[in-house]
């Protein structure tokens, strides 16, 4: 019995100084390494003249404060403008590019443009391995005078190939943006 | 000890002197030594004149023509320790026989674990024997526990169950898993308990803060889970459960083998495997819905009546695929899943476990001593160490997609005393004191901002609970506990996040550092709680009983009610918890009714809860961010009553037929706010209809019923703005799934192999008719339908 006991002694004390050894540093801080903050979408009239970018800018990601949307300025009528889209993480610094990540699992990905208003249309200039759209590279054409509005979206684990409607194509959705545009 | 199926054995050696007048009357009782419960139904027989008398159901036996002389009285029993006892006889003589019953220690009833005493006099309660556990051989803890009445489960799948008790779950409802409390982040939704069932020789549920000896914070209840008591005696023994089943195409193993000597030393090895693919809804396969769970356990030690002591270590370890469909981008994601009434990813069948997916680690590291004091009672002492380590993996791009999401590891350790006064027979006394230090690390390497923060956590608590017997009919009992928490936390506020919340205002004093964007922060709060019980059991004749409980109990926020912060991507929500939140109050009334007759009885045990300052998640509104919106999930406090009520009966209409009825109801509300609370599962009706045939080796077959009513009563729905739709749209993230009615066959019988072996085999069939439902406890109701139809096979064998 006597043996007995000692064991258990040691065996306590033994589990009690390893177990309160740790250390209590101050954490390390996060910063989310895949957030998307930020989608910039530049708009280069075919013709030339000055591109016109489109920018929304989320910097406290999943935190409080709503995305801010800015435009650059006001597109002409009848225009065809050669589109490309970036996704930033601007959390870190320098910022990081993550539509490099998008191209690399572009069977994965696809951006998605839906228009109202004086836009005409909207083409896909790029594809992934398998022949469907991944939307980095597009082409919008504007129509008459007015109001309109593009909503550009990123969607994670698509259905690929879809429809090109959002509700066909399902997944998870990455980043979204809607612009307020003016077409004169 | 109500049950007292006690058999006793009294002999009486006259002594010398036969000439003497022989018409003396020796009568008397036996009792409980600690508790003084009379002993009933026992045989009392004289050996040299092969009298024989039985007990009566009060324990009081008369033996007549009787000499007028010494007589040394033999008893024994078989979970007692046999005394011999000498009594003067001369005319009518009285003598009370103390018999000890310790049956926790000194247990050589051939059946371990068929007598299960109360962990409380006066609270509702229910145990679940080896027999339902071993049912659920291949479920979980959860699955096994909503058989009883008033006991049901927050479920994430199937896979993820979290018992609920009264219709409260997580971190008010206590586990203790062979007396130690489980520190397993039960804070989380989706966090089960994590425990291998098939450890436990008993499980006994609490409804309520009444057992103040395992802890005051159990506003909903408190789960006991028991190991199967190992016999004293020299003894070999082992039992393996096999299971399959078709839907998931998989099954478990599960097997022990226990060691006894009579000396007291024991040796114990218990473990277990679990293996599912894909679970199936009737229409389709739920993708990603597999589970892989090893556990296994050692326990040795010594056990006599005087002292003994017991070591365990347990490891767990459980690996859960999440429905792939469940995990979406944001509220138009949600919307769509909602809308669209199937899941939008359903793949072919498989066994691997992708993402979204959980891994949790539980090691549990237990030793025990104990010492029983002649004439004064019994000492415990208990040090006990966990390590939780969880990963949570979410469908993130490339690389990342092998990190964990979240990374939390969480280490216990707890070291407590009690002691039970229990020499006077009408007053007994138990007096405990704990301290437990915990330490939460989260680990930065996910990537990810931390969900929960670092953080080191102080108890301390003591109690004392007497229970005071009146006479024969009526127990009274009454405790009181405290308990210290400090909580000390190191976390990283978003700079946008500390101001909306508007911390800068109260909590400016807090900030360690200021990193620009993000805020470091020290908060430690300390809780002061006290609880309080009161309850009295009267039980006017045997088959009747009616109890009374007060329970007062106050819990301290966990760290998700108070640290919470970011988006939990498996829920697409933005969770939010609240420094300002303190602790809540419950005063619970119980109150049970239950009378046995000849072939049928009936127990009524009505509640009412009222919680002040009822800590509850809910949601609340919506915030933008790049992905689009969330629906924004607070913690907030305000002032809850739960009313309910749970109804039971059986009958037994011949000897082969027996029918089993259970009916359960609560209603939460909000009392601030006049609405219904969030979460509180629907009213169920059990029928069970039972044939039985002990002669056809030992078959037995039953049909369930269940029907599970509709839950009317639940918070409003949300109005978000959907930026695909551009338009304000109602979020029905609170309507409830319809009702729905299942059916379950099971049947069994059992084979004799050898002397020493036997198999009993047995088959069940859930969900018979293969009906689609949804589940409002299941938080994976918005995505898919709940399992279909399910082809069980079981085969166990004791050896």
């Amino acid at each position: 019995m006597k043996t007995v006991n000692i064991f258990s002694i040691l065996f306590l004390a033994t589990l009690l100084v390893t177990g309160c050894s740790e250390d209590d540093n101050t954490p390390e801080e996060v910063n989310e390494e895949e957030t998307i903050t930020t989608l910039i979408i530049t708009l280069t009239p075919a013709g030339g003249g000055t591109a016109i970018t489109l920018q929304s800018q989320d910097l406290d990601g999943d935190g409080p404060n709503a995305p801010v949307e800015t435009v650059s300025g006001n597109l002409s009528t009848s225009t065809t403008y050669s589109g490309s889209v970036v996704v930033l993480n601007e959390t870190e610094t320098p910022a990081e590019d993550i539509t490099e990540e998008v191209e690399e699992e572009a069977e994965e990905h696809q951006f998605f443009y839906v228009p109202t208003g004086n836009i005409a249309g909207i083409t896909y200039s790029d594809q992934d391995s398998d022949g469907n759209p991944i939307g980095i590279e597009f082409e919008l054409t504007t129509g008459a005078a007015g109001a309109a509005t593009l909503t550009a979206t990123l969607r994670h684990e698509p259905k690929k190939p879809n429809d090109g409607t959002l509700a066909d194509a399902g997944g998870e959705t990455d980043a979204t943006a809607t612009f307020d545009l003016t077409v004169e | 000890m109500k049950q007292s199926l006690f058999a006793i054995l009294v002999a009486i050696l006259p002594f010398i002197g036969y000439s003497q007048d022989c018409d003396n009357v020796l009568a008397g009782q036996v009792i409980d030594y600690h508790s003084k419960t009379p002993l009933e139904n026992a045989t009392i027989l004289v050996i040299n004149n092969q009298l024989e008398v039985k007990t009566d159901l009060k324990g009081k036996f008369k033996i007549e023509n009787l000499c007028t002389a010494s007589y040394q009285l033999q008893v024994s029993h078989p979970s007692c320790t046999t005394i011999v006892q000498e009594v003067q006889v001369d005319g009518v003589t009285w003598v009370d026989i103390k018999l000890e019953h310790h049956l926790e220690e000194l247990d050589e009833v051939k059946v371990v674990g068929d007598i299960i005493k109360d962990k409380t006099n006066s609270a509702q309660e229910e145990t679940l024997a080896l027999g339902a556990i071993e049912s659920y051989s291949s479920g979980s803890l959860g699955d096994a526990l909503r058989d009883l009445g008033g006991v049901s489960s927050l479920n994430t799948g199937s896979n993820i169950v979290k018992p609920a008790i009264h219709g409260l779950n997580g971190s008010r409802v206590l586990i203790l898993n062979d007396g130690v409390r489980m520190q397993d982040m039960e804070w989380g939704d989706e966090h089960a308990p994590n425990i291998d069932i098939n450890a436990a020789g008993s499980v006994s549920v609490i409804k309520g803060a009444s057992a103040l000896q395992y802890g005051g914070d159990a506003i909903g209840g408190t789960i006991v889970m028991d190991l199967a008591r190992v016999p004293l005696k020299d003894t070999l023994y082992g039992k393996t459960i096999i299971n399959g089943m078709t839907n998931g195409r998989g099954g478990s193993v599960a097997s022990s083998l226990t060691r006894a000597f009579g000396n007291g030393w024991f040796v114990k090895v218990q473990g277990n495997y679990k293996r599912l693919g894909d679970q199936e809804a009737p229409d389709y396969i739920l993708s990603n819905t597999g589970v892989k769970e090893v556990a296994a356990s050692l326990q040795l030690g010594k056990q006599q009546f005087t002292w003994g002591w017991d070591a365990r270590y347990s490891y767990f370890n459980t690996e859960i695929a999440i429905l792939r469909a469940s995990h979406i981008g944001n509220v138009d994601d949600l919307i769509r899943s909602i809308n669209s009434g199937e899941p939008e990813i359903v793949r072919p069948f498989t066994y691997d476990l992708q993402n979204p997916r959980q891994e949790v680690t539980h090691h549990l590291g237990k030793l025990k001593v104990y010492k029983r004091f002649e004439g004064l009672g019994k000492w415990n002492m208990q040090y006990d160490f966990q390590n939780n380590r969880r990963f949570e993996f979410d469908v993130r791009r490339g690389e990342q997609n092998d990190r964990a999401s979240i990374d939390l590891e969480l280490t216990t350790h707890t070291l407590n005393t009690d002691f039970k006064w229990d020499a006077k027979e009408q007053l007994q006394l138990h007096i405990g004191l704990l301290g437990r230090y915990q330490d939460n690390f989260a680990n930065p390497a996910t990537g990810v901002r931390r969900l929960i923060p670092d953080y080191e956590k102080l108890d301390f608590g003591g109690f004392l609970i007497g229970e005071y017997r009146v006479n024969d009919e009526l127990l009274l009992d009454g405790g009181l506990r405290y308990d210290f928490t400090q909580i000390d936390a190191q976390k990283f506020y978003q700079t946008s996040r500390w101001e909306e919340r508007g911390y800068d205002v109260v909590f400016q004093d807090l900030i360690v550092e200021d990193r620009g964007t993000q805020l470091l922060v020290n908060p430690v709060f300390d809780y002061h709680n006290v609880s309080v019980t009161l309850g009295a059991n009267y039980a006017p004749t045997l088959d009747t009983e009616i109890k009374f409980n007060y329970a007062l109990a106050q819990r301290a926020p966990n760290p998700s009610e108070l640290f919470s912060d970011g988006l939990h991507h498996s829920a697409a929500r933005i969770e939010l918890g609240d420094l300002l939140i303190d602790s809540e109050t419950s005063h619970k009334l119980m109150l049970s009714y239950q009378k046995d007759f000849n072939a049928w009885g009936v127990a009524l045990e009505p509640y009412a809860n009222w919680v002040q300052n009822f800590i509850l998640l809910e949601p609340t509104s919506v915030e933008f961010t790049i992905r689009g919106a969330f629906p924004v999930w607070e913690y907030r406090q305000t002032d809850a009553r739960l009313l309910g009520v749970d109804f039971s009966a059986y009958s037994n209409w011949t000897s082969q037929w027996k029918t089993d009825h259970q009916f359960s109801v609560v209603k939460g509300a909000d009392r601030n706010r006049n609405t219904a609370l969030i979460n509180i599962p629907a009213a169920d009706l059990r029928n069970k209809l039972t044939y039985s045939r002990p002669d056809w080796k030992d078959f037995e077959a039953s049909l369930e019923s269940q029907y599970v009513f509709r839950q009317n009563e639940v918070p409003d729905n949300i109005v978000v703005f959907s930026p695909e739709q551009q338009q304000e749209v109602l979020l029905e993230i609170n309507t409830p799934p319809e009702a729905y009615h299942l059916l379950t066959f099971r049947s069994k019988m059992e084979f004799a192999i050898s002397k020493k072996t036997k198999l009993t085999t047995s088959v069940a069939v859930n969900n018979l008719l293969n009906t689609n439902y949804r589940e409002y406890l299941n938080r994976q109701r918005f995505f898919a339908d709940d399992l279909g139809r399910n082809f069980l096979l079981q085969l166990k064998f004791n050896y």
